[in-house]
């Protein structure tokens, strides 16, 4: 039941650096009011996809709408209603903190004073206040990070576009802005995501898009992913020298894969495996916990990398 | 994609500008010292052994120059020292581009901001002119936008420069190659009616030479058809090196 227009509707996307194909017939639809997740390793194509949203890639094919407006034509006015984190810190070091957000208002001609008031609600609600006439070399990798998170919202935008908003954070600054995010996405903010934490992604995203080397290779929401591609848990055991010849055999009649590697074995289950149970007694250092989206993502991904290194 | 200007360049100079206003001290005596200095040592040690020229003593004659010359270094040291360190090292143009504000707008900001750099120091110099007992013909404000306009040319070479550049060490062919070879060599301290045909020909067409010609003509109030030929010729340095700047810059940021 989609009556609404998506807010990012982009077809058909290719984009080749110096012959090197970084972006190849990628397609993104980012519903309203959803936080979609771009995943994929470094490289992948990720921060491309967001510069071509941002009319700062021009893609070599393909179109992209955003609020329902071609952005080869209207990209002004749509860039007046996104707000963006960057990956980079980019933040103004020639300015203060409270002046960094009133500088970066004026770009989206929002009046000094509007832009005050907005500034210092938005540092209240990153708990900022107390370094508002602080420079930015005096900030934490935490602050600076909610800054840049401060700053994209200042222009009260209907769509965010969070480029890794956590790396290189330790954990406390990541859980802090995760219910920053969380708050924005219960208000209706349409998010787009990039991230490599996956329980950054697990926890934001309603939709997670795998990507590698610039194209989509998976795509839909995470539990069911995970439960469709990987299963409902899984059992990890360390190879202890003694090889893992038989232990198939034995898992006969559950729904179960399996993946060797950097010397563990990797069991995917997808039902109930009452034989699993007892590995515990012929393999020390078992472990049994819930798929997550990392088995998926390494799954899709990592075995790919390893073959290419070959 | 955005083809045109808007009036959002205004706001990527007064970002500049407010940034300017906490340091002014250090800026104004980091580009005013030079031209200073070489009025002090050149109009009145060198001066006083030098004849007259066209009726000018030797101080006077490079004066008006000088004053060229500030606007010169001042444009051209922000567009490439100062835009490169926002372009490359501060990634103070990617948050901008982020932003409704184009890559258009952002290049002419930066380049009116540059040229307002070298007015800025170019009218600090005339202001400080009397006090070498030079005293100014009343055509002197009309200099105002004749500075200006320089000070575009030069910031436009400059940010051409600053979109080439790969880093700090390349600026340094645009000073040994194109800066300091026009301060010597575009009239300042010797008229250019003096040279051969060929070389003089040369010399009128840099772009250093109409300023410097325009700043003396106005100071001394003598001005006649040259003087148009010299504004046309500073007008289309203007106009040329400020689109090439701009086309430049748009394909270094949009990929």
């Amino acid at each position: 039941m989609q009556t609404k227009r998506p807010v990012i509707d982009a077809s058909g996307l290719k984009k080749a650096f110096n012959q090197r194909t970084v972006i190849d017939s990628f397609d993104l639809i980012v519903d309203e009011g959803k936080c979609i997740a771009l995943l994929g390793p470094n490289g992948a194509g990720k921060t491309t996809t967001i510069n071509m949203i941002l009319g700062l890639v021009i893609p070599d094919e393909g179109r992209i709408e955003v609020f329902g407006q071609d952005i080869s034509h209207n990209l002004r006015k749509i860039k007046q209603s996104i707000g963006v984190a960057p990956q980079t810190d980019n933040l103004d070091p020639d300015l203060t903190v409270l002046e960094n957000l009133i500088v970066y208002a004026s770009y989206y001609s929002i009046p000094r004073h509007t832009a005050k008031n907005r500034a210092k609600e938005l540092l209240k609600f990153f708990a900022l206040e107390a370094k508002q006439d602080e420079i930015i070399q005096n900030l934490s990798g935490g602050q600076r990070r909610r800054l840049i998170l401060a700053r994209a919202l200042i222009n009260r935008p209907r769509l965010i576009i969070l480029d890794e908003p956590t790396i290189g954070l330790d954990p406390q600054a990541r859980h802090l802005i995760w219910e920053k995010v969380e708050i924005l996405k219960a208000e209706g903010t349409t998010i787009l995501l990039t991230s490599h934490y996956m329980e950054e992604v697990q926890r934001l995203a309603d939709k997670v898009i795998i990507i590698e080397q610039g194209k989509k290779i998976l795509e839909g929401e995470p539990i069911g992913l995970i439960k469709r591609h990987v299963g409902e848990y899984v059992i990890e055991i360390p190879d202890g020298g003694q090889g893992f010849d038989g232990l198939k055999e034995d898992l006969d009649g559950c729904n179960a894969s399996f993946e060797e590697h950097a010397k563990r074995l990797y069991i995917y289950l997808k039902g109930p495996c009452p034989q699993a149970e007892r590995l515990g007694m012929r393999f020390e250092h078992v472990v049994k916990r819930p798929a997550n989206l990392e088995d998926l993502f390494l799954r899709y991904t990592g075995r790919r990398l390893i073959e290419d290194h070959r | 994609m955005i083809k045109t200007v808007s009036l959002l360049f205004t706001r990527v100079w007064l970002r500049n500008f407010w940034v300017w206003k906490k340091h002014v001290r250090a800026s104004l005596i980091g580009n005013l010292g030079q031209p200073f200095l070489f009025l002090i040592a050149m109009g009145y040690g060198l001066g006083r052994n030098v004849p007259e020229i066209n009726g000018l003593s030797y101080l006077q004659f490079i004066a008006p120059g000088l004053v060229a010359s500030s606007v010169m270094y001042s444009a051209a040291f922000e567009a490439t020292y100062g835009s490169y360190t926002r372009l490359a090292t501060q990634k103070t143009f990617d948050a901008i581009l982020m932003t409704p504000v184009s890559v258009y707008d952002l290049a002419m900001g930066e380049i009116i901001w540059g040229a307002t750099k070298g007015l800025i120091s170019g009218l600090i110099m005339l202001g400080a002119i009397p006090l070498f007992g030079i005293v100014p013909s009343p055509w002197t404000p009309l200099l105002i936008p004749i500075l200006f306009l320089e000070g575009i040319t030069f910031s436009s070479l400059g940010m051409i420069m600053t979109a080439k550049a790969p880093n700090y060490e390349f600026f340094n062919y645009f000073t040994s190659l194109l800066i300091t070879p026009l301060f010597l060599f575009s009239g300042i301290f010797f008229p250019i009616e003096s040279l051969g045909h060929i070389p003089r020909m040369i010399v009128n067409y840099l772009p250093l030479a109409s300023p410097v010609e325009l700043s003396r003509a106005l100071c001394y109030g003598y001005l006649n058809w040259v003087t148009w030929e010299r504004l046309f010729i500073l007008l289309a340095y203007a106009v040329l090196t400020s689109v090439c700047a701009s086309l430049l810059v748009r394909k270094r940021l949009i990929r």
